[in-house]
């Protein structure tokens, strides 16, 4: 196994806490917005586009580049910070989140937004999308990988697990998902609204590889994917097992903050939890 | 704005807690936006005739079908745009095809979702539940009239859809005013025009008829809650008593209410006419009030309409 050096994984540390603090920006200027889902996954964003992914910021639409798709398509500002971050289009234009004529939608848009690779906010569509772009990648002969980011909310949709037959029907080992488990979805725990466990069990039943790790660590988001880059013949699943709200305190784990902006109060709290000036 | 700006939802909420305690046949069905939809309300007070189905809005609809073919009455809710088009064939086959009694009452419908973008605003839900044959489509006008559709619902056979909003809208009708499947209400008699609306379309064209009343033109407002069965009679008479029609509707113009009563004027009274209402185009994120500006849906939109149809009228 690889190790990283320390000073490396801080950097990711860092665009991750970036992310969380533009996220939290974006979602209050705008007044609302779902903060909960976006600080939960906002690490795996950070190895992805800062270390996983093959892609170019100045060539959105380069053929050969590796394609992510959000399905949990509310946690958009977590995407659009991270876009913004590798220099998909300016940190500025983040403050026009939902407002009229932002090219930065309420839910993700791949018409709009450069670096957006499918339209999103309806949930349980992102990995079926994702399927389709592997299976382009194998009929073209091309090597770019597909990464899925799923709320654990998607696994109650029918749609995920037809698409997880999918996957490992056409044995679709350039797919990576990851589920951002951060067992809350919008009514409840997700236990509570509709129990997924064993989940590692149903994926395996699946037909998928699957690996569980601490959703919030760096070094094991990029070991759990260069696991499944050495996979063959099957998709591999991460589930990452992580903290709704992570970052901010009053929001970790608060069912509250799933789809609400923070008031000016709040918002003074988490900037200063999260290191930042407004 | 001359009226009081009032929460559907929670009028929906209030008829569903009255309507567990009045009857024992009543199940509630959600896809994980109880607390939006406020069948949360409900959820509360009759835990045990409540069913979250997660984020599964076709395994809902299916499981109300089960729930209406052993004998109860299943509301069931989610916002508009995952609970028609998403779950459209198990609509189509368990509940309108068997004509179950089923009422799905579905919030968060149109452009005002603001700022949730396109995915979410849904434009399209009058037209693909009015052409399913068996379906009632009701679209309250404000929230008193949402009460009193739910609750009218609840007695009346057969599967129904009723649409309502997110925002809070202004309260056009009174506590008293009664709610009959099989009339539209004329909320301003008139002679030089008619201008029918439904849900918040209403109002705008209340203070159209203001407006066009500046301009000596005497308009008549309908509020066409229920788009199907369609009060076909006081539709037909407005027109050949105006002489010309304009419809108003927060929803696409393509095959919404305004169609539907195209069809109707053409086949039995043709009059000049206008359609208020969304391009064929998708929405975008916005405030409710830069949305409802951009894509047609304000008093002078209304206005301009009327003058035109008048135009026309010989
Ligand atoms: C098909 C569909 N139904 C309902 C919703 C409304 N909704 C938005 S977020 C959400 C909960 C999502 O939970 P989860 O996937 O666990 O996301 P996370 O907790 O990571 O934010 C719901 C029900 C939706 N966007 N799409």
């Amino acid at each position: 196994m690889e190790v990283y050096d320390g000073e490396f994984i801080a950097e990711l540390e860092t665009i991750a806490r970036h992310i969380r603090l533009n996220s939290i920006k974006m979602i209050y200027k705008a007044g609302s917005g779902h903060p909960g889902g976006s600080l939960s996954c906002a690490d795996i964003l950070a190895a992805l586009y800062f270390h996983i992914m093959k892609h170019d910021p100045k060539r959105p639409d380069w053929l050969d580049r590796d394609r992510f798709v959000l399905s949990k398509g509310h946690a958009a500002p977590a995407l659009y910070a991270v876009l913004a971050e590798a220099g998909y289009f300016p940190i500025d234009e983040l403050s026009s989140l939902r407002k009229m004529g932002s090219r930065l939608q309420g839910h993700p848009c791949m018409n709009k937004t450069p670096g957006v690779e499918m339209s999103t906010g309806s949930l349980g569509h992102g990995l079926a999308a994702g399927n389709g772009m592997a299976l382009a990648a194998k009929l073209d002969r091309k090597l770019y990988r597909i990464y899925v980011l799923l709320g654990d909310g998607e696994m109650d949709v029918g749609e995920t697990w037809e698409a997880a037959m999918l996957a490992s029907h056409y044995k679709l080992d350039n797919v990576t998902a990851y589920i951002d488990r951060n067992k809350l979805q919008l009514d409840g725990p997700t236990e509570k609204i509709m129990s997924l466990e064993p989940l590692a069990d149903k994926w395996k039943a699946f037909g998928w590889h699957v690996i569980e790790i601490n959703g919030h660590n760096i070094q094991e988001i990029i070991h759990a994917t260069n696991e499944a880059k050495g996979v063959k013949g099957r998709p591999t699943v991460v589930i990452c097992h992580t903290i709704k709200g992570k970052g901010v305190s009053y929001m970790e784990g608060s069912l509250h903050f799933h789809g609400k902006a923070p008031n000016d109060q709040e918002y003074a709290q988490a900037l200063k939890e999260l290191g930042g000036a407004p | 704005m001359r009226w009081k700006m009032e929460s559907q939802r929670k009028q929906y909420g209030k008829a569903l807690v009255e309507l567990g305690k009045e009857r024992g046949d009543i199940v509630v069905l959600d896809a994980d936006l109880s607390s939006s939809t406020r069948t949360a309300d409900f959820a509360a007070a009759f835990p045990e005739r409540f069913f979250n189905c997660g984020i599964a809005e076709q395994n809902m609809m299916d499981t109300a079908a089960g729930f209406a073919a052993s004998g109860k009455t299943a509301f069931v809710s989610t916002f508009a745009v995952f609970g028609t088009g998403r779950c459209y064939d198990q609509i189509r086959q368990s509940i309108a095809y068997p004509k179950l009694n089923i009422k799905i009452v579905a919030s968060h419908a149109g452009i005002t979702v603001g700022g949730d973008g396109a995915s979410h605003q849904i434009i399209e839900d009058i037209a693909l539940m009015r052409v399913l044959p068996n379906m009632t489509v009701i679209v309250p006008v404000d929230s008193p009239e949402t009460y009193r559709a739910v609750k009218t619902i609840a007695k009346t056979l057969g599967p129904c859809y009723v649409r309502i909003g997110r925002a809070d809208v202004p309260t056009i009708t009174d506590e008293n005013a009664k709610f009959d499947i099989n009339q539209a209400p004329v909320m301003r008699d008139g002679k030089d025009v008619t201008l029918i609306g439904c849900g918040i379309m209403v109002s705008k064209c209340l203070e159209a008829a203001d407006e066009l009343s500046k301009h000596g033109v005497d308009a008549r407002v309908i509020n066409l809650h229920t788009i199907k069965p369609m009060d076909e009679k006081t539709i037909v008479r407005a027109a050949r008593e105006t002489g010309c029609v304009v419809t108003a509707e927060e929803h696409s113009v393509m095959m919404g209410m305004g169609s539907a009563v195209a069809m109707v004027l053409v086949e039995n009274f043709h009059v000049p006419m206008k359609r208020v209402g969304i391009p064929d185009v998708f929405g975008e994120s916005g405030a409710c009030d830069e949305l409802m500006e951009k894509y047609g849906l304000t008093v002078d939109n209304i206005v301009e309409a009327a003058h035109d149809v008048l135009k026309r009228k010989k």
